[in-house]
């Protein structure tokens, strides 16, 4: 469960954030969708801690964002990036990518782990000693979700995860998001611009606009063009 | 025992093949290089000669034979005899190893610690990139060679104090251009993830960081060594460099200069086996950078 | 009616590490009359290849080779370079994805428009040029045409650096515009916008305009034609409303593995890739 506050971020003298506030409760799939610019990506990545400039307070199960260990948050919560050909190290095989968080936290029986993982994602121990450039945009990103998924987090946050991808892979790897999450019972934090993919992935969703947070609706209150904003509204119009 | 393929053995045997397949395709890009192939070459005669000193001397360098001094070239001192009647042949053949000791030793040295530095500085940032860098512009903005020279005098002439020396002016390029590449790989994705799985800064800089910064650094120490040989000969040439009896090639020309009008091989043969050695190491450098510079590695 | 482009066997193939040759385009053929003309097709299917190879904007190390390439009843195959910069300067127009690589960094967006403007028009006065300038920034809807005119490509946004992009292709008043993804890297709501400018201007202009996108539902809105690209061939040419009665596996299956905002929450049927489509 992820618990923001009053989240604001600031770059110098411009504003990312501004007073953001929601829940996202277990199990459930939540999405963020916005054009670019309007901080959803930035509200990502304030949760992960990997810009630590912000105000206001987040809890992640019951743990501040700020006051906890990296290695303890580590273990709850977890981040796929968005662009597949900059996420993985282009200088170790695809083995030791996913065994790195394992060894960083001293885990026992990494190499039968790293294995299961690969069969988990749908690769197969056969591209354990692959490059990264051996693989396609599609594979890359089926190893990042490997990657997250070794330290066994309760939540996933995903960073626009098909949108540098081909529409036919993007089924696949929606697919395979959704079959972890059941699988797993995994939480999901998705950010998107693309409100069709959020649709179809999420229970409930936040729009974000310059900064703000312009409403939150379910999944059926959007099918049922139950909105309240006019923005929401352009967005669904023009998907 | 059956012959089953171990699942896990398989892979490993498919991950050295593929090793294999990329350093083939890595000699064929370097082989497409004719310049590179020719400075490869004459690297690798260089090391040749150095092990093989011994035997392909003809005459002992260090044995003088007055009644022979400054002959011209001919059967018996091919490259001719200096002002002490010692074989230039015999003492170039010698004096390469020298060469190498001297370019091995700056490498060693001088490579890991701008490495390291400029690894340090460009991920962690803020005060210790500010101190590790004004200290990098201090070096940096000395005169190469006035600053060897600096060391060498307080330190003493010799070889290896030469090669020491040479490694203090020799580490800030390497340091700047590990910071350079450090810090867009510092705001990677994959620096990222590493972080959030709790990695230290210490193995974020040693496993993510430094490894992509091998690649420009290499290229830029290949570059160096003619450099480095062309400082280390300057430094041997004004004395404070290897000392005699050693037959080190800028020393040889030095006490050669003497004769250039009379006996003009005596600091010419030297001479050309410098020019000769950097042509060789820049060539080289140029293809190694052809093949392994990032930069260009993306536009072609 | 004589076409403006007509393409016939175009292959395009690039030399490998090991020396030999792959093949990116395999045969392409096409035709474009005054319409618009969308090419789809998901990376590495030749699509933007094809519409490089049109405008002799081809990377260095490819290799080339076509059995017919006319522009306007120009025989583009014997063309000097010296023709074709000409053309590309004039009446062939090329926007790309992004606006960054193809701008001037160092020089304001606005004198690049009036210096493309002279270019065309070489006796055109200053002043005249930067009127044309400024009502073209108007025309692709930016709102303070006279502050954005004096920016640098840094200080615009992703939308309005593609929207100076296009103003500045449209200034010269090309006869063929071809567009490689124009507004994959744009926010949806700019999307529509930019797409609508671009249709009134072809419309108005009669121009050809080549839209060369990954997008099969955008494409289909806003395109006269659809033709779908699949490893270098083109497997489908159809008219785009009749995009859905599509008759290719290939086509379908593209269209069906897209998510859609009241789709059904069933897993996405993914496309299960022929052999057989690559060789067709």
């Amino acid at each position: 469960m992820i618990e923001i506050e009053h989240l604001t971020v600031r770059f110098g003298p411009s504003i990312a954030v501004r007073d953001v506030s929601l829940t996202v409760r277990d199990g459930e799939s939540f999405g963020l969708v916005g054009e670019s610019g309007s901080g959803k990506s930035t509200l990502l990545r304030s949760i992960m801690n990997l810009n630590r400039d912000w105000d206001g307070r987040i809890a992640i199960n019951g743990l501040d964002a700020h006051a906890t260990p990296r290695k303890r948050l580590a273990r709850e919560i977890q981040m796929v990036f968005q662009d597949p050909y900059a996420s993985l190290h282009p200088r170790y095989v695809v083995g030791e990518q996913i065994a790195e968080p394992m060894r960083i936290n001293r885990m026992a029986d990494i190499e039968r782990r790293t294995v299961e993982l690969l069969e988990l994602i749908g690769l197969g121990a056969k591209f354990r000693f692959r490059f990264p450039h051996e693989l396609s945009g599609g594979q890359r990103q089926r190893v990042s979700i490997a990657r997250a998924l070794a330290l066994e987090p309760k939540i996933l946050l995903l960073d626009e995860p098909t949108s540098a991808l081909d529409v036919s892979i993007q089924a696949e790897i929606l697919n395979l998001l959704n079959r972890l999450r059941g699988e797993l019972g995994l939480t999901f934090v998705i950010v998107s611009h693309d409100l069709a993919v959020i649709s179809y992935m999420c229970d409930r969703l936040a729009v974000m606009r310059n900064a703000e947070l312009v409403e939150t609706l379910t999944r059926e209150a959007l099918r049922a063009r139950d909105i309240r904003s006019d923005y929401t509204r352009a967005l669904v119009a023009a998907s | 025992m059956s012959v089953v393929s171990d699942p896990i053995e398989d892979p490993r045997r498919a991950l050295r093949a593929a090793r294999l397949g990329e350093f083939r395709v890595f000699v064929r890009r370097f082989l497409r290089n004719p310049l590179g192939v020719v400075g490869f070459a004459i690297v690798v005669l260089l090391v040749l000669v150095a092990i093989f000193a011994p035997l392909l001397a003809t005459h002992d360098p260090y044995l003088p034979s007055l009644g022979k001094r400054l002959s011209a070239p001919s059967a018996e001192f091919w490259f001719g005899a200096d002002e002490l009647g010692r074989d230039i042949y015999s003492r170039l053949v010698y004096g390469s190893r020298l060469t190498l000791f001297i370019v091995g030793l700056v490498i060693v040295t001088s490579a890991p610690i701008g490495l390291i530095i400029g690894a340090v500085s460009g991920t962690v940032g803020g005060w210790t990139d500010r101190i590790f860098m004004r200290i990098t512009d201090v070096f940096l903005a000395v005169p190469k060679l006035l600053l060897a020279l600096a060391f060498v005098a307080a330190l003493g002439p010799g070889i290896v104090n030469a090669a020491l020396a040479i490694t203090l002016t020799a580490w800030p390029p390497y340091a700047r251009l590990a910071r350079a590449e450090a810090m867009v790989v510092r705001n990677s994705d994959y620096v990222a993830a590493a972080r959030l799985a709790g990695a230290s800064p210490f193995r974020i800089i040693v496993f993510h960081v430094i490894p992509m910064c091998l690649s420009s650094v290499i290229v830029r120490v290949t570059f160096d060594m003619a450099g480095i040989i062309l400082t280390a000969a300057g430094l041997g040439f004004i004395g404070l460099g290897a000392q005699p009896p050693l037959p080190e090639w800028g020393a040889m020309i030095s006490t050669g200069r003497r004769f250039i009008f009379d006996q003009w091989w005596v600091p010419t043969i030297p001479g050309i086996a410098i020019f000769v050695v950097s042509l060789g190491f820049n060539l080289l450098g140029d293809a190694v950078r052809d093949l392994l510079d990032p930069h260009l590695r993306q536009r072609r | 009616m004589s076409s403006l482009v007509d393409i016939d066997n175009l292959r395009v193939s690039f030399r490998q590490d090991d020396g030999s040759f792959t093949e990116a385009v395999r045969g392409v053929s096409l035709s474009l009359g005054r319409e618009k003309l969308g090419i789809v097709g998901e990376s590495g299917s030749g699509k933007s290849l094809t519409g490089r190879a049109l405008l002799g904007v081809l990377p260095p190390y490819a290799r080339m080779s076509v059995e017919r390439m006319s522009f306007d009843g120009l025989d583009l195959t014997s063309a000097t370079p010296r023709v074709r910069r000409a053309l590309r300067g004039g009446r062939m127009g090329m926007i790309l994805q992004d606006p960054k690589f193809s701008l001037n960094p160092v020089m304001q967006v606005g004198r690049q428009i009036v210096e493309a403007i002279r270019i065309g028009d070489r006796r055109i006065s200053g002043a005249a040029a930067r009127k044309r300038a400024l009502a073209m920034l108007e025309a692709v809807q930016i709102r303070e045409p006279e502050r954005v005119f004096g920016l640098y490509p840094h200080e615009l946004s992703g939308g309005m650096g593609q929207r100076v992009m296009i103003a500045m292709m449209l200034v010269r008043e090309p006869d063929l515009l071809v567009a490689d993804e124009p507004t994959s890297a744009l926010d949806v709501t700019v999307r529509t916008q930019v797409l609508s400018i671009l249709d009134e201007l072809v419309t108005r202009r009669g121009m050809g305009l080549i839209l060369i996108s990954h997008d099969l539902n955008l494409v289909s809105r806003f395109c006269d034609r659809v033709l779908v690209m699949y490893a270098g061939h083109v497997v489908e040419d159809l008219q785009a409303s009749h995009l859905h009665q599509a008759t290719h596996p290939y086509t379908r299956g593209l269209l069906a593995c897209l998510p859609s905002i009241d789709g059904p929450l069933t897993p996405l049927p993914t496309l299960n890739r022929d052999a057989g489509w690559a060789a067709s």
